[in-house]
């Protein structure tokens, strides 16, 4: 089974895949070993990776030079090549089987059930691990109600960032009265530093198309769409090729399964435009609209695509449905904290050694997740903090990773459990800049419709720039937290009423960090250009050579029991002396 | 189909305008359709000049002051030329982390091109994206349709030397 996620194919999972099949050819193995080209398998980090079953052997880091040997050893002569196995970083062993691996050994696989375990672009091995059969239940054996309540039963929040509860959201939408409703999904996925719902599109389609036909049962819906980001042109193409394969089966169109209910999916595919995510711009987009959000009441359910009574749900939401249907809201209920139930999926990224998706149950903590799947901050870097839902979400230091992963838990921490975006950062990361990189961000994305977004994270971000630049003022941090404020109390939508959230959780755990830029004017991590000066201290310098032997424009001179110095009319301040010296020596 | 007169552009071929038919053609009657119907037609001719817009709206029925609003809303449009390659650098979280802005500074410094910018040569346009959503091998950039990752800056530039 070889991953064939956008993640792989950049590592070239297209080549290897080739090699191993000529190579197959030619040794006349075609009969004995088929190729399956899965969706994202969630270890990123090493890539290509390939799953060989029966064994569970997990191969990593794969070449195209690595195929004849392999093809040889294990394939003719049954002997896994232990050089490809996967090796722990700490203690150096070699694991071969997928499941004694720690990054995949904690996680409880619920939503990602499929990941790497079938060809996606074909509906037959979906159906063969049970797949079909909770919409088979929903739409022949049960009522709207009944689906309804076992989805209520299970807790299921909504798993885009807001994390309403799902069967709540349905029962509102099935009492509106309305010939005509809509089940959209929202795979707008925006969030930068979260893929979640790439792999499970990618890895996975069918189990979004289940949970959307038993969504629409439940409402009583019969055309559903899918608004999917334009640069996830993998994700898209296999859900066409879902819908395609579902619609020849009738599990979508006209009397699914000969029950009499109708249902069909299509596809409309976002341009680029963050706020897309946000539940009623996505609804104006597929209108064919600027993509403006609009204030609620009405809410969605009520009023929503086309002025009809309308659900969304995130991607991930709906591949955890058709299990929740087959094994019952208390089996989904009996995993997780009181108020948040069931796995979470996360993207794990950043500074930490193991980079990928992590699907763990809720109540557990951040530090199990950090260190024990991730592997912890490589390179012997200190942990500084983990940002947690992306450009709406806040960091978290280290004091608080033993806080459990529950939606409210981590709210009285300042930052949000967001789509799943957590990003790890070690002590190189300036959380002023990380501060000013979000309100950039959300600036360039600012629809511009309300005057407290628009407006207020204009001045959010040049006070951080400023500040950025050796020009803060004492007064800007008084001016950070009340203008935050008010855009939190009075924007439109939620991207403006949560874009002051990254600001106000750095002021509450790095004030220090503010502090020394604004004092005086000195990053404390070297990452603010402005800041620094590119001179070596020849007080600090142990004459080590290292910064000499790394710099990329050889502007550093240097010879053995002397100071190093800076050429700044080579330097290009690309940092990375700053990074390799180890003595604190370059200003 | 369209009972406008096709407009005289250097950068349209009447083959680009055939196809730009056709795309109005299927998308017309499809309610919410004017996303998409931009969207291929950026893929025929390359950008929207402001006369395709004007073209595209009346094919599709639309006020050209609503399609430009539209046009101009979304990042994925572009109404400036594009180069024969485009590089979509990542910008997201994770990728900003793992130094993708020194990155930037460096193709600007051998190409002379920022966000948005197209080489005097038309040779290569930048797009700094949002997310790619290829975090684990950050930082990330996309050239045409080939995705690169763990990029360094010298790296980077070895890269683009092999795209003409």
């Amino acid at each position: 089974m070889l991953c064939g996620g956008t993640g792989c194919h950049s590592t070239g999972t297209k080549a290897f895949r080739e090699a191993l099949q000529n190579e197959l050819e030619s040794q006349g193995l075609v009969e004995e070993v088929k190729i399956i080209e899965t969706g994202c398998n969630g270890f990123c980090a090493v890539g290509p990776v390939m799953l060989v079953q029966p064994e569970g052997i997990f191969y990593q880091n794969l070449r195209t030079k690595h195929v004849p040997h392999l093809v040889e050893e294990h394939f003719l002569k049954g002997r896994p090549v232990p050089k490809l196995f996967y090796v722990e970083p700490a203690s150096k062993e070699t694991i071969p089987n997928m499941n004694d691996i720690p990054f995949f050994k904690h996680q409880v696989f619920w939503a990602m059930r499929n990941k790497g375990a079938l060809d996606p672009e074909v509906i037959d091995e979906y159906i063969a691990r049970d797949g079909y059969f909770g919409a088979a239940k929903a739409v022949n054996e049960m009522t709207a109600d009944q689906i309804i309540e076992e989805m209520k039963i299970s807790g299921l929040r909504g798993r885009g960032g807001a994390g309403f509860p799902t069967g709540l959201k349905w029962e509102f939408a099935g009492k509106s009265s309305s010939d005509i409703k809509y089940v959209l999904c929202n795979a707008d996925e925006g969030d930068p530093g979260a893929f979640m719902d790439r792999s499970i599109l990618e890895a996975d389609p069918h189990a979004v198309l289940e949970g959307m036909i038993i969504a629409a049962r439940a409402i009583n819906s019969h055309q559903g769409y899918i608004y999917a980001r334009t640069e996830y042109p993998l994700a898209v193409r296999r859900l066409g090729i879902a819908i395609q394969q579902a619609r020849e089966y009738g599990l979508l169109g006209k009397d699914i399964l000969g029950s009499g209910f109708d249902f069909d999916i299509d596809i409309y595919q976002g341009a680029g435009a963050f706020v897309c995510g946000e539940e009623t711009a996505l609804m104006r987009s597929i209108e064919g609209k600027r993509g403006m959000p609009r204030p609620r009441p009405p809410f969605p359910a009520l009023r929503g695509l086309w002025e009809k009574p309308t659900i969304l749900n995130n991607v991930e939401t709906f591949s955890n449905v058709s299990q929740i249907i087959l094994n019952g809201g208390k089996w989904y209920a009996s995993v997780g904290t009181e108020t948040s139930k069931g796995t979470k999926v996360f993207a794990l990224s950043g500074d930490v050694a193991n980079i990928g998706l992590v699907e763990v149950p809720m109540g557990i903590s951040l530090r199990t997740i950090i260190y024990d799947i991730g592997g912890g901050v490589p390179n012997k870097k200190k942990f500084k903090a983990v940002q947690l839902g992306g450009p709406s979400g806040g960091c978290v230091p280290e004091e608080y990773l033993d806080t459990p992963v529950d939606y409210e838990e981590i709210v009285k921490l300042g930052a949000i459990m967001g789509s799943g975006g957590m990003i790890v950062m070690d002590e190189n990361t300036c959380m002023v800049d990380m501060a000013r990189f979000f309100m950039d961000f959300i600036q360039d994305e600012s629809c511009g419709k309300c005057t407290p977004c628009r407006e207020g994270t204009r001045r959010l971000l040049q006070i951080l720039e400023n500040i950025c630049n050796g020009k803060g003022k004492a007064e800007d941090l008084v001016a950070l937290d009340q203008i935050s404020n008010v855009i939190k109390a009075s924007a439109l939508c939620g991207l403006g009423q949560t874009a002051p959230n990254p600001v106000l959780s750095s002021l509450r755990y790095f004030m220090d960090e503010f502090h020394a830029h604004i004092y005086e004017k000195k990053c404390p991590a070297k990452r603010c250009i402005p800041l620094l000066k590119f001179e070596v201290d020849p007080d600090a310098c142990t004459k080590c050579g290292i910064c000499f032997r790394n710099c990329p424009s050889n502007a550093i001179s240097w010879k053995k029991k002397e100071v190093a110095k800076i050429d700044k009319g080579k330097c290009t301040q690309c940092l990375t002396c700053y990074e390799k010296c180890r003595f604190e020596a370059i200003l | 189909m369209a009972h406008f007169e096709r407009p005289q552009h250097p950068d349209i071929t009447n083959d680009m305008f055939d196809k730009i038919d056709e795309i109005i053609a299927i998308n017309q009657p499809r309610p919410g359709s004017i996303i998409a119907a931009l969207r291929e037609c950026q893929n025929v001719a390359g950008y929207l000049p402001i006369e395709l817009i004007d073209y595209i709206s009346y094919g599709m029925n639309l006020a050209p002051s609503e399609v430009f609003g539209i046009a101009s809303f979304y990042s994925l449009f572009s109404m400036e030329p594009k180069g024969r390659h485009t590089i979509k650098m990542c910008l997201g979280t994770a990728c900003y982390v793992k130094g993708i802005k020194e990155i930037m500074s460096r193709v600007h410094r051998e190409y002379g091109i920022g966000d948005g910018e197209t080489t005097e040569d038309r040779r290569f346009s930048l797009d700094a994206v949002r997310c790619l959503g290829a975090c684990g091998l950050a930082p990330v950039m996309i050239v045409d349709n080939d995705t690169y990752g763990a990029l360094s800056s010298d790296g980077t530039v070895e890269i683009l030397e092999k795209y003409e």
